[in-house]
């Protein structure tokens, strides 16, 4: 088998056959001896003085064997920190693992119990006696900004704006003075969040006496989590594991540094029990990260023809109550994503972050591109209608093409970070979506006497990054093969890109490679999964380290072999003498013969290289009922040129679950607050999900003409594509059913009322 | 979820029994109290679960009347009806997901009244009788407004009678997931007059739209109840619909209910 042959083949799922036969598994199926289970107090108030917090009664509960409390903290409570785009004004709004003298959202952890099982674990949080007096709760952006005194989050900092920059390229002033068209509008994308299948949950093991704490059921970024809470609980970082598992989606709200990591890790110090804690769905909602919830006020400069001239607009951000450790990611890639993968020689952008008494805000799929994509793409179709233009024609004008690759952004993001689009063609992968959805063809009548449209996305999606990812292969004397990375799976298939890549670079059947992914355990660094980068950047890493180890055992199999390194030939795992086949070594052989070394067994660092830009396009059919306002999206197509394509079916998988996740999202799911930030939709009855019913026809194609400069492989990220355009695509679809009414979709979620609203609305100012 | 004990009854006079002790609540199919409890919502000492209870599980037709065990599941009922009582079928067959249809009982939904279930519609709308352990009640005199039932403490609904319309519809607005009624309007025309009946419209629960059925009753065409517009008074505001949209989703439903009967 030559290397390069597995590339581009649709493998199964290595992961399937385990999880569809419920041999997966999970975190909740881990039970360990003498373990405890904690149950956390949450903050029933979005904002207020903790006056006071008696736990005596609940410490009497039978069963119970602990409780504790901020001021039980040994010393000063750990500060959770950024991870990503950290900026120091948003320092202050850093949370610590329990509120300390006063609550900022509903859902804030306040007290842990732990007892011998969950029930009466949640039973004596009942004989919790927390008094809280309350403070103005802070729930909307305007509110934040118009702070002062109580409400404040920070008082001692005087403003709830977290961070607060520019950004841009180009002559803004210039651009819009030149323009023949202006239009502005002010859009919003709505609050809602992941819903991972499987909740949150972790089980801490702290031995005292071995000086020894490893926490079950992480993921997404196990290396830094490991530092992190090896710094707060006095530990060297080889004296913490992070073990992974199955994990039931994470969509990046799993696996961060939460508060609960920290609870449990200190409740098992304290019992000296393992402690084990499952999120239920109601915690899932309020404790989760939330995201999106950005508004931004647009304008757009344009010649008759459609040149796009400029943009310039402001972005602002309801991040809840405290910065967590995706830093500034949304609001900073919200603003970044603005002009998206078009000419726009001129923009102009300021990103604001503003705290609120609201669950906090942190990265899920397509985080800030989801709203930079909804402005852009409903200011492209607002435009396309003022000019009289079809929108396809408006988007080919400006889009980037082929020659204009590579192509500089500018200064689009706080820490000076250089973005330049890599390759692409970005009209003719337009050209193909086109062709798939029929954009040309003369428009159907539908006889079902409902309002029938299409509307049309445009984005593009960096992937990769995260500075560096690690890679460790290993090879045992019965010939298997075990390879790790620091990515762990979220349940995106990457057990099945590792192994793929893996048996490609080493030329040997997938059947002969383990994949054992990301616990801190397994390797002595890594990264992790997130911003579309697991098979780009551990993929590479992979490669890398198969590179490596065929280099050494090269070397050692000429010494066995009495030849010249060069004079062999490798395949399937056995070096020939060239010409000579009975002159031969296996692998695995070198490996037992090296055992007193360790065997071959190497772990690779790959470096990061400038981020890859894949492009796409989403086109949806929506019909729209007159009488009710009901939508339903008929058709979807996505393409997308994801550079070189690993696997065809894992990239069609990640795109069409990307495209019902978005459905959701745009349709019905959405995180409510009253006027007192009470959480209203805490439960499935009304944080509604797509069933399979919702789901319409989707067409993915993924195509791989413009493969990436900066990976050995050529690969752009796949993950976030089916979801980034969703809203986009479906409001211009319905703001096209609808006629001029449309013009006013502006906002997330689309809900069949609204809809019948504008429709109504529209009638009157008719007659 | 707290503690509670749990009685498997054998028959209706053993539930029965079981329930004239304090604290005790009847479980049939479980689609909302189970959810409920986990939610640590309700705190019942006992559950009594009418889930083995045979005599309860049953469909039987004659004399222009479908009659159905109080313990009968949804996925029965849809399966059982599709030939004497299609609109009940059809309504039946549309509740919730195949997981609720196939656990959820009759009797337990009539008996919990939430404003947006479907089978209200259903009793109201073809002026079923209500059947239970003591008495039978006229479904006029049986919903007594959100979640509120004349049953008494301890009563259990045995069975339901239903006769049978000439022609009947059920027109739903479904929530997406939950596939709960935003609004639904249950209609039936009878040879003396047309019931028309609403979920999940009203703060007072399931009613019958008086205006709608005197004009059907005259009348029994679209256009009889085109021009026809339902107070928006006391109607249900949540976060899925405006009193107002509620409102005019009545209207709408009665028209496409009409239309499909015509």
């Amino acid at each position: 088998m030559a290397q390069g042959s597995l590339i581009g083949q649709s493998l199964p799922r290595v992961e399937d056959d385990r999880l569809l036969d419920g041999a997966g598994c999970y975190i909740d199926d881990v039970a360990l001896p003498g373990m405890m289970h904690m149950a956390i107090l949450r903050s029933s108030d979005a904002h207020g003085r903790i006056t006071a917090l008696d736990c005596s009664a609940a410490r009497l509960v039978p069963g119970v064997i602990d409780v504790f409390t901020a001021e039980d903290w040994p010393q000063d409570m750990p500060v959770i920190p950024m991870r990503l785009i950290p900026l120091e004004s948003s320092v202050p709004f850093l949370q610590r693992p329990l509120a300390q003298g006063k609550v900022r959202y509903v859902g804030e952890p306040v007290a842990v119990v732990v007892a011998r099982d969950r029930r009466t674990a949640e039973d004596a949080l009942e004989f919790l006696e927390l008094e809280i007096e309350a403070l103005p709760p802070v729930v909307t952006r305007d509110q934040a900004l118009a702070a002062t005194g109580d409400a404040l989050m920070v008082p001692e900092v005087g403003t709830n704006i977290s961070a607060q920059y520019q950004i841009g390229r180009g002559d803004i002033e210039d651009a819009f003075a030149r323009a023949d068209v202006t239009l502005k509008k002010t859009f919003q994308s709505h609050r809602h969040t992941a819903v991972p299948l499987e909740t949150r949950g972790t089980i801490a093991v702290f031995d005292i006496a071995a000086g020894k704490l490893t926490i079950h059921g992480a993921s997404k970024v196990t290396f830094f989590n490991r530092a992190e809470l090896a710094k707060a609980f006095n530990l060297r970082n080889d004296q913490v594991d992070l073990i992974t598992s199955d994990i039931g989606g994470g969509f990046g709200v799993r696996g961060e540094l939460y508060p609960e990591y920290y609870l449990a890790a200190e409740a098992s110090r304290r019992t000296g029990r393992p402690v084990k804690w499952i999120e239920d769905r109601r915690e899932h909602f309020a404790a989760t990260n939330h995201s999106r919830d950005v508004d931004c006020e647009l304008e757009i400069a344009a010649l008759k023809d459609g040149t796009i001239l400029g943009m310039r607009g402001q972005v602002r951000a309801d991040m809840g109550a405290y910065i967590r450790t995706n830093g500034n990611v949304v609001p900073a890639k919200a603003g970044q994503f603005l002009p998206g993968p078009y000419r726009v020689p001129a923009f102009a952008c300021e990103v604001l972050a503003l705290v609120t008494n609201k669950t906090p805000v942190g990265t899920y799929r397509g985080p800030g591109r989801i709203e930079a994509n909804f402005f852009r793409e409903r200011m492209l179709d607002c435009l396309a209608d003022e000019l009289g233009m079809d929108p396809a024609a408006l988007r080919m004008k400006n889009l980037l093409g082929a020659a204009e690759m590579p192509f500089d952004t500018g200064d689009l993001l706080p820490n000076a970070q250089k973005v330049v689009f890599d390759s692409g063609d970005y009209p003719a992968t337009f050209r193909k979506l086109l062709d798939e959805c029929d954009w040309d063809a003369p428009a159907q009548v539908h006889s079902d006497g409902r309002l029938h449209a299409m509307g049309l996305a445009c984005f593009n999606e960096s992937s990769g990054g995260g500075l560096y990812e690690n890679a460790r292969i290993s090879v045992a004397a019965s010939g298997q093969i075990t390879v790790s990375t620091g990515s762990s799976s979220m349940g995106q298939g990457v057990e099945t890109a590792i192994r793929q890549i893996c048996a490609d670079a080493l030329s040997m059947a997938p059947e002969r490679i383990t994949v054992a992914l990301s616990s801190t355990t397994l390797l002595s660094d890594g990264v992790g999964s997130f911003h579309s980068r697991s098979t780009v950047m551990a993929g590479s890493a992979v490669g890398q380290a198969a590179a490596e180890l065929l280099d050494q055992a090269r070397g050692e199999a000429g010494r066995r072999l009495n030849a010249a390194p060069a004079e062999l030939d490798y395949s399937d795992g056995v070096f020939r003498v060239m010409g000579q086949s009975d002159r031969s070594i296996r692998l695995s052989d070198l490996s037992a013969m090296l055992s007193d070394q360790g065997g071959l067994d190497v772990e690779s660092r790959y470096e990061q290289a400038p981020l890859g830009f894949s492009f796409g396009a989403h086109a949806a059919h929506v019909a729209i009922d007159p009488g009710t306002g009901d939508i339903e999206v008929l058709d979807y197509w996505v393409v997308e040129d994801v550079g070189r394509v690993l696997n065809p079916a894992l990239v069609e998988g990640q795109t069409i679950g990307g495209v019902v996740q978005g459905l959701g999202d745009a349709l019905y799911g959405e995180l409510v607050y009253d006027d007192m930030g009470q959480l209203l939709t805490a439960s499935f009855a009304d944080y509604l999900l797509p069933t399979s019913t919702e789901v319409p026809d989707i067409r993915a194609v993924a195509t791989g003409d413009y493969p990436s400069p900066h990976n050995p492989y050529g690969f752009k990220g796949a993950g976030e594509g089916g979801i980034v355009a969703v809203a986009a695509a479906v409001g211009n679809a319905i703001a096209r059913a609808i006629g001029p009414a449309g013009d006013a979709i502006c906002q997330t979620p689309f809900h069949p009322e609204k809809i019948l609203t504008l429709l109504h609305a529209a009638k009157k100012g008719k007659q | 979820m707290y503690a509670f004990d749990f009685v498997k009854a054998a028959s209706v006079e053993e539930a029965v029994s079981a329930l004239a002790s304090g604290e005790a609540q009847a479980l049939g199919g479980g689609q909302t109290l189970i959810p409920t409890l986990k939610a640590r919502l309700a705190d019942p000492g006992t559950l009594i679960s009418l889930a083995h209870i045979d005599s309860l599980k049953f469909v039987r037709a004659g004399d222009g009347m479908v009659e159905i065990g109080g313990g009968t599941t949804h996925a029965t009922v849809a399966a059982e009806t599709a030939q004497t009582y299609p609109g009940l079928a059809d309504l039946a067959g549309r509740i919730g997901d195949p997981s609720v249809r196939n656990r959820g009982t009759i009797g337990g939904s009539l008996a919990n009244n939430d404003p947006s279930a479907c089978y209200p519609a259903a009793a109201l709308g073809s002026g079923a009788t209500i059947v239970t352990n003591s008495r039978e009640i006229a479904a006029d005199d049986f919903f007594e407004g959100m979640f509120a039932t004349s049953l008494e403490e301890g009563e259990i609904v045995t069975a339901v009678k239903f006769p049978i319309p000439e022609k009947s519809h059920y027109e739903k607005m479904a929530q997406p997931a939950s596939r709960f009624p935003l609004v639904a309007v249950f209609v039936a025309k009878f040879a003396d007059g047309v019931r028309v009946a609403v979920t999940g419209a009203s703060n007072d629960g399931v009613f019958r739209w008086a205006e709608a059925e005197k004009a059907l009753s005259a009348d029994f065409s679209v256009a009889a109840v085109q021009e026809l517009k339902h107070s928006d008074d006391d109607m249900i505001a949540d976060l899925h619909g405006t009193a107002a949209y509620r409102a005019h989703l009545i209207g709408v439903m009665t028209r496409r209910a009409v239309a499909q009967m015509v």
